[in-house]
């Protein structure tokens, strides 16, 4: 698909938003009662699913543990039924394993692992359906999993993609945006510090843009970290109520 | 499923609650605990549903494909099941973990559905011998809290039966070759006769007597007990025993005839449900967000 449908000449993008907009984000937490920690995030029509167990003793061979710090396990599958194409399998796939990677590298940097050596924690993440921006929602969703656990982190991390349309940058793109053709810009930071912990481009465009891009990425995950954070007090008063009443 | 440590005294108290007919959370028996359900939350899929039996959370979402139907079958379309323990239920399902349970699921699925008495295939038919619709059925087990073969099977019927096959006619016959038109208006679509599928009722059996949907304390209590498929019009289409322990003859007769009772119920009372929620506004849809 050409750049232009991508962006209309009103700058109006192909679900109807204006380049800097985000799409609706919706999350829940403590939706399951037996893992430590469980979030349900929606990022418009991506939705994912994220449980997390620990900080628990080494499961299997003992030799991944770490003497000085945590060893953060991560698996990222996607339901078979999650995209437009049946996938036949949910995990096990190269990008799955990838995407596992990836998380497990996005956490170590922001878990304060340091406080449980010896031990793991395990963070699951599941996709519901997929319509773009799967990693992003990922780690959106497992943050929150992990405040739910009240595993200690050095900052939340927060993600957002962005990409470049007609020398526009687009912010949190959708999966007809990404499979366009366009670049596509992941990053991941903590937003206090400002710090970048993941980071990864498609496609190519000219380095003079990158530095606009990477700000539209970063301004996104800034705002996606203030709703996060609204969230996360909405839940915490909520359950401060109902532990002062009962 | 976090791992269940159970006391002798424990089991004791289980033991006396299902002798006096009142068990540990004040059901009897044959009682059944609260069960959500809603169907139509995945939109990439042509039907979904999403069951919460207590703490067992199954998502269920059937894609439909055409397809070539199987040589020995030409006038029947297919169904195909799939299982996924997620490791969100427990990190024992990581990888491969999941994959023993899965199976045994997914294989009484298929044994229960095979029965004619359950589905007409040849609704699924477009052109005899070329052209067929297949329903991939696919299931995500997100959480274990017990009975989770009476739950997949509950998600399983309300998935298909919110199903839509679009209309599809085959329009010109190029040689050999036929040409399908699908419908463009994308709310041209039929539903499955969903009526005779089947619901599952588990019986545990726990000293002298058997109950129906067991919690995860109770499923550590017994060593024995059966599985028993039963289609809308009261017809058992598959029954397996299960655990590690024995049954009586008389004992299996008289579960079975339970079980049939029971499966009966389920199944007219789910029907009752799914139509209610067919007649409700899409705008009341809740998902995960609660």
């Amino acid at each position: 698909m050409s750049g232009n449908e991508l962006l209309s000449d009103q700058g109006l993008r192909i679900d109807g938003r204006k380049p800097n907009e985000l799409r609706r984000i919706r999350c829940s937490l403590g939706i399951f009662s037996q893992a430590d920690g469980s979030a349900y995030l929606e990022q418009g029509n991506t939705k994912v699913l994220a449980a997390v167990y620990g900080p628990h003793e080494i499961r299997g061979s003992k030799s991944k543990a770490l003497h000085d710090k945590a060893f953060i396990n991560c698996q990222f599958s996607t339901a078979t039924f999650s995209m437009g194409e049946r996938k036949r399998r949910p995990r096990g796939d190269r990008k799955s394993t990838e995407m596992s990677t990836h998380l497990e590298e996005t956490f170590s940097a922001a878990i304060r692992t340091e406080l449980y050596p010896r031990s793991q924690i395990d963070i699951f993440v599941e996709v519901l359906q997929a319509d773009g921006g799967n990693y992003t929602a990922c780690v959106n969703a497992a943050m929150m999993a992990l405040v739910d656990a009240g595993v200690p982190l050095k900052d939340t991390v927060v993600s957002c993609t962005a990409s470049l349309v007609k020398d526009v940058p687009l912010v949190d793109v959708n999966h007809v945006e990404q499979s366009g053709g366009s670049p596509e810009l992941v990053v991941s930071i903590l937003p206090n510090s400002g710090e970048i912990v993941y980071m990864s481009l498609t496609q190519r465009f000219h380095i003079d843009h990158l530095s606009k891009v990477l700000d539209t990425a970063i301004k996104g995950c800034k705002d996606i970290g203030a709703i996060l954070n609204e969230i996360m007090k909405g839940h915490l008063t909520k359950l401060d109520t109902s532990l002062q009443a009962s | 499923m976090a791992e269940i440590l159970l006391s002798e005294a424990e089991k004791a108290f289980i033991h006396h609650g299902v002798q006096d007919d009142l068990r540990c959370d004040g059901r009897t028996r044959l009682d059944y605990r609260p069960i959500i359900l809603e169907t139509g939350l995945v939109s990439n899929a042509s039907g979904s549903a999403r069951l919460r039996l207590a703490n067992s959370d199954i998502l269920v979402g059937v894609k439909v494909e055409l397809a070539s139907p199987s040589p020995d079958k030409p006038q029947e379309g297919r169904l195909e099941f799939f299982v996924d323990c997620s490791a969100n239920a427990t990190p024992e399902f990581e990888g491969r973990g999941g994959e023993d349970l899965a199976n045994e699921i997914c294989r009484f699925l298929q044994r229960s559905y095979a029965s004619g008495d359950t589905i007409n295939l040849a609704e699924l038919s477009i052109l005899s011998g070329q052209q067929c619709w297949v329903l991939y059925v696919d299931i995500l087990i997100l959480e274990c809290g017990g009975n989770l073969y009476d739950a997949t099977f509950m998600a399983v019927k309300s998935a298909l039966y919110a199903t839509q096959i679009p209309s599809i006619k085959v329009a010109t016959m190029d040689g050999d070759q036929p040409e399908l038109e699908l419908s463009d208006d994308p709310y041209d679509t039929k539903r499955l006769n969903t009526e005779n599928l089947p619901c599952v009722v588990t019986l545990m059996k726990i000293g002298n007597h058997y109950l129906v949907d067991p919690t995860p304390e109770e499923e550590c209590c017994s060593s024995s007990g059966i599985v028993v498929a039963v289609s809308g019009n009261k017809k058992i289409t598959a029954v397996r025993k299960i655990g590690s322990g024995s049954l009586h003859p008389d004992s299996l007769v008289s579960m079975l005839k339970t079980g049939s009772d029971v499966g009966a119920k389920v199944n007219k009372t789910l029907m009752i449900k799914l139509l209610e929620e067919k007649n409700l506004e899409k705008s009341q849809k809740v998902g995960f967000m609660r």
